[in-house]
């Protein structure tokens, strides 16, 4: 009887597992390099290529929307606190995210390490919202912060949504000549509105 | 303390001054100091190939003639690491592993066994760079390896700060390979010749009088490539500036 | 068998001579990531600590690899993926043929996987009428330049800013003599759009894939696997047996090594977990072998199965720096390419051992600690013991063991300093014809005396052994 190639790799992989099995090992928990979070979040951030606001409610939250992309014809909000003229709810196909000019997100914490935001499926409705934009806006709320990586992960839960995506700043690459530039294929450009 | 001297034959026929210095300075800090006439090669240049075969003849002569000896000090990192590291072309007797453990190349041994505090007869008053060879940094631990996040040290280093008169001037890629790597810098001739040439032009940008090193294989590389270029400077060991001379 | 064999010092040596451009900006720009990867490692005061647990995380999967394959299958599929197993890279390419053609997709979009590099996955689907777009712009170039990726991380790093402005004229009609990194990006943002509306599938790989949950993790800096799995209706993903880690909490660790290595970065701009197909989408995942398991088996080599593919020891390798990355004529490059490579082809990729000076660079900066180094030195011993070597070399290596191998022989030639050239250094000189010690050196000068010689007439004592005549 012939195995299928599923059963034929388990084999071959049983076949040779090296003899001598490793155990799991013991992670410490290491000792915190940031004592204070929401600055060690801004720098990082900043490092990152994206820009921070603090906006003092959310209605000087809208007002700095407005300014900031004044020219902006198409903007499309997942969170029910800042506004925008396209109805994420009401988007079938994620192609219609094509010609968004600004993508409004609220996230669901930072990390202080590096910068970094966490965004789910949920918070971004349509999940296109977050790389068909030209600018990300980012809501978070400046206490819901993590120190680092090893928090971070604590924190997220895998297996309750089907994507979820740590974003530190802007789209990036440096693959012409080792120059780094802005606005590769995801957004141009990212703000981070603590409110 | 009887010690054997090991002179790899490179150092044997092109820099016999560093053999001699070597052999000088061990006698000044006292010790008995043999030279086994039969030695020849480690085996290093064949293993290095991966020819186990032809190597294996050269690794039995090399533990015939340095067994019973306290020490086995070689002024070659490379060759040392060799012994201590890869030296199993042939089956490991208790004599082979004696003969491999014990065997250490002449910085290590200045600083680690005999924990030297002072060469009062050396000065030197040149503008040097430091050239510790990748065997010995990586393999023998002569310094930290710039890659791996841990404390600072440099034993060749520690010692040289102990000569009278010598400024050493940091390179702005410290321990990158120089290219010679044996073989290498034959059958990879461009890409070795450019290394060094790389690594020449470092130390000219420091302004270098002197390239000290104790690996005298890397500079006979180095060395090359700063005559074909037309580029003054000089290349010796470190034992020669730790002892005095010969230069 | 001999013709085939990849002719890397020969490679590197173009890649050196064809101008005074491209070797040395490569050397620079690499040298400067290695630079940003020790900036950053000593600012995490456990890095050191991170790598051993790193590296015993990965051992302990691999010695267990059979039970996470399955926790991880099992909990992809109770997520809603759809899991294939393919036991090579025919098998691979099969089942992302299959997909595609059972829904008439003529076109997809991909982002950077060298395990569908590995598979020449992207050919084969072109030889079928595919429309197959590279959305990582280094790879992209190297797509429209007909090269493969010559670096992990960075694909096109061998090429100037004006090669691309070359590339991208051709293609996609920009001025040829605007070389300007910002303006090639916009250019080449603008036609990938296009193509991201258009394709029916995106396709990326994964840098990791965690078991006890079926998720995958991808890591970008450019977006574009997010774009990937996000526009068009189908994702496929192509991941290696060896990419499994038992826990969510291991990304912990294994994120804080993986850009901090690559680039010197905190991590990737993008690091992005799937579990299970996106709303109203489907989610195929491919897990392929393709050599790993055999690899498994070797005693010596199987801990080259623990890499993360982040390039750190390509940007540290100074040869590497000096040959580019298609010098070594194989998917992968650099110091791991030099002991993944000969696990595909030994007789082919047989020199590629040689092409290092074993300084040992790679094995320090291998953020899971793989023994690069003391692999590239075994993997000498197999390709000598297999007889892979050049005829010259074994001759000249034969000839040098006989003589080291007997005192009389090895000190009569080289007393006089004419014969000693034919003895001491013939490791240096073997190859004769070419002379190639002395096309960028002098030769070093002989000695009047050996040092031998010097011992014997004022050092010897009679009770050292009479040298044997």
């Amino acid at each position: 009887m012939t195995l299928n190639p599923r059963e034929q790799i388990l084999d071959a992989v049983r076949h040779h597992l090296p003899t001598e099995k490793v155990d799991y090992p013991a992670v410490p928990v290491f000792q915190k390099t940031i004592s204070a979070m929401l600055p060690a979040f801004e720098a990082r951030l900043k490092e990152a290529g994206a820009t921070v606001h603090k906006p003092a409610d959310l209605a000087a939250a809208q007002a700095l929307l407005a300014q900031e992309h004044a020219d902006a014809k198409v903007i499309c909000s997942a969170t029910p606190d800042l506004q925008g003229n396209r109805d994420i709810h009401k988007v079938v196909n994620p192609h219609e995210l094509a010609d968004v000019d600004v993508g409004v997100i609220r996230a669901g914490f930072g990390v202080a390490e590096n910068g970094m935001v966490w965004l789910t499926q949920e918070d971004l409705v349509v999940n296109a919202l977050g790389f068909l934009s030209q600018h990300l806006v980012i809501l978070l709320k400046p206490t819901e912060l993590v120190a680092d990586m090893y928090d971070a992960y604590m924190r997220v839960h895998l297996e309750d949504t089907a994507y979820g995506c740590f974003m530190m700043g802007p789209s990036a690459t440096a693959d012409i000549g080792a120059v780094l530039v802005h606005g590769a294929q995801g957004a141009r450009s990212l703000s981070v509105y603590l409110v | 303390m009887k010690v054997a001297l090991f002179i790899p034959c490179y150092i044997d026929a092109i820099y016999p001054e560093a053999g001699i210095a070597t052999y000088e300075l061990l006698e000044r800090f006292g010790l008995e100091v043999a030279y086994p006439l039969n030695q020849t090669c480690c085996g290093q240049p064949m293993a290095n190939e991966g020819d186990q075969e032809n190597s294996a003849a050269a690794e039995r002569l090399f533990v015939e003639n340095f067994s019973g000896y306290e020490y086995i000090i070689g002024p070659a990192g490379s060759c040392v690491k060799h012994v201590r590291h890869h030296l199993d072309a042939i089956p490991q007797t208790a004599a082979v592993t004696e003969v491999r453990t014990r065997t250490y190349e002449l910085v290590e041994f200045l600083h680690d066994i005999l924990q030297v505090e002072a060469f009062p007869w050396a000065y030197f008053r040149y503008k040097a760079s430091l050239h510790n060879s990748c065997s010995a940094i990586r393999g023998l631990h002569i310094a930290q390896p710039s890659e791996h996040m841990a404390p600072y040290y440099n034993k060749s280093e520690s010692l040289l700060k102990m000569v009278e008169g010598l400024e050493l001037v940091p390179l702005d890629r410290p321990d990158e390979c120089c290219g010679f790597g044996g073989t290498f810098c034959v059958t990879d001739e461009a890409v070795s010749a450019r290394m060094g040439l790389d690594k020449v032009h470092d130390y000219e940008r420091q302004r270098a009088e002197y390239v000290i090193s104790p690996d005298m294989s890397c500079l006979m590389h180095q060395q090359g490539i700063a005559r074909k270029a037309g580029i003054d400077m000089k290349f010796i060991h470190i034992a020669q500036v730790l002892n005095g001379g010969p230069f | 068998m001999a013709k085939q064999r990849v002719d890397v010092a020969g490679n590197a040596a173009s890649f050196i001579d064809q101008d005074d451009i491209h070797e040395p900006v490569h050397d620079k720009n690499l040298w400067a990531a290695r630079m940003k990867r020790d900036a950053a490692a000593r600012a995490v005061p456990e890095w050191e600590d991170l790598r051993t647990i790193a590296s015993l995380i990965k051992e302990h999967t691999l010695t267990h690899l059979d039970h996470y394959l399955e926790m991880f299958e099992a909990n992809a599929i109770k997520r809603g993926a759809k899991v294939y197993w393919a036991r090579d890279a025919a098998e691979h390419n099969q089942h992302v043929w299959e997909i595609l053609s059972a829904r008439n997709i003529d076109a997809i979009i991909k982002s950077k996987s060298m395990l569908q590099e590995e598979c020449g996955m992207t050919a084969f689907l072109e030889n079928r009428g595919i429309s197959v777009t590279e959305s990582d712009l280094g790879e992209r170039i190297q797509q429209l330049d007909n090269q493969p990726p010559s670096h992990i991380v960075m694909p096109a790093i061998h090429k100037t800013p004006a090669d691309i402005a070359g590339i991208f004229a051709k293609a996609i009609g920009t001025d040829p003599n605007n070389t300007d990194p910002h303006y090639l990006n916009e250019a080449m943002r603008a036609d990938a759009r296009k193509r991201f509306l258009k394709a029916g599938a995106g396709m990326t790989g994964a840098n990791f894939a965690i078991a006890e949950t079926g998720t995958f993790v991808v890591c970008t800096n450019e977006g574009n696997a997010d774009i990937g799995a996000s526009v068009p209706p189908v994702h496929i993903a192509s991941i290696g047996i060896e990419k499994l880690l038992p826990k969510v909490s291991d990304l912990g660790v294994f994120i804080r090594l993986l850009s901090r290595s690559a680039l010197g970065t905190l991590a990737t701009q993008y690091t992005s977990h799937f579990s299970g197909p996106r709303k109203g989408g489907e989610l195929h995942i491919i897990i392929t072998d393709n050599g790993r398991s055999k690899r498994l088996g070797l005693d010596d080599f199987w801990h080259s199965l623990k890499c993360i593919r982040c390039g750190a020891c390509m940007n540290t390798c100074p040869v590497y720096r000096r040959s580019g990355g298609l010098a070594y004529g194989a998917t992968y490059s650099g110091p791991i390419g030099i002991i993944l490579d000969p696990t595909f082809d030994e007789s082919k990729y047989s020199e590629l051992p040689y092409h290092s000076t074993l300084c040992g660079s790679c094995s320090e900066v291998c953020p899971v600690k793989i023994d690069i180094s003391d692999q590239i030195l075994k993997w000498r011993k197999v390709m000598a013991a297999k007889k892979y070597l050049p005829i010259s070399r074994r001759l000249a290596f034969g000839a040098a063991g006989k003589v080291f191998e007997h005192p009389t022989l090895f000190h009569g030639a080289e007393t006089a300093a004419s014969a000693a050239m034919k003895v001491t250094p013939h490791f240096l000189l073997y190859n004769r014809g070419l002379n190639p010690w002395g096309r960028h050196r002098e030769l070093p000068h002989f000695a009047k005396q050996t040092f031998r010689e010097w011992y014997l007439q004022y050092k010897q004592t009679d009770k050292d052994q009479e040298p044997q005549q």
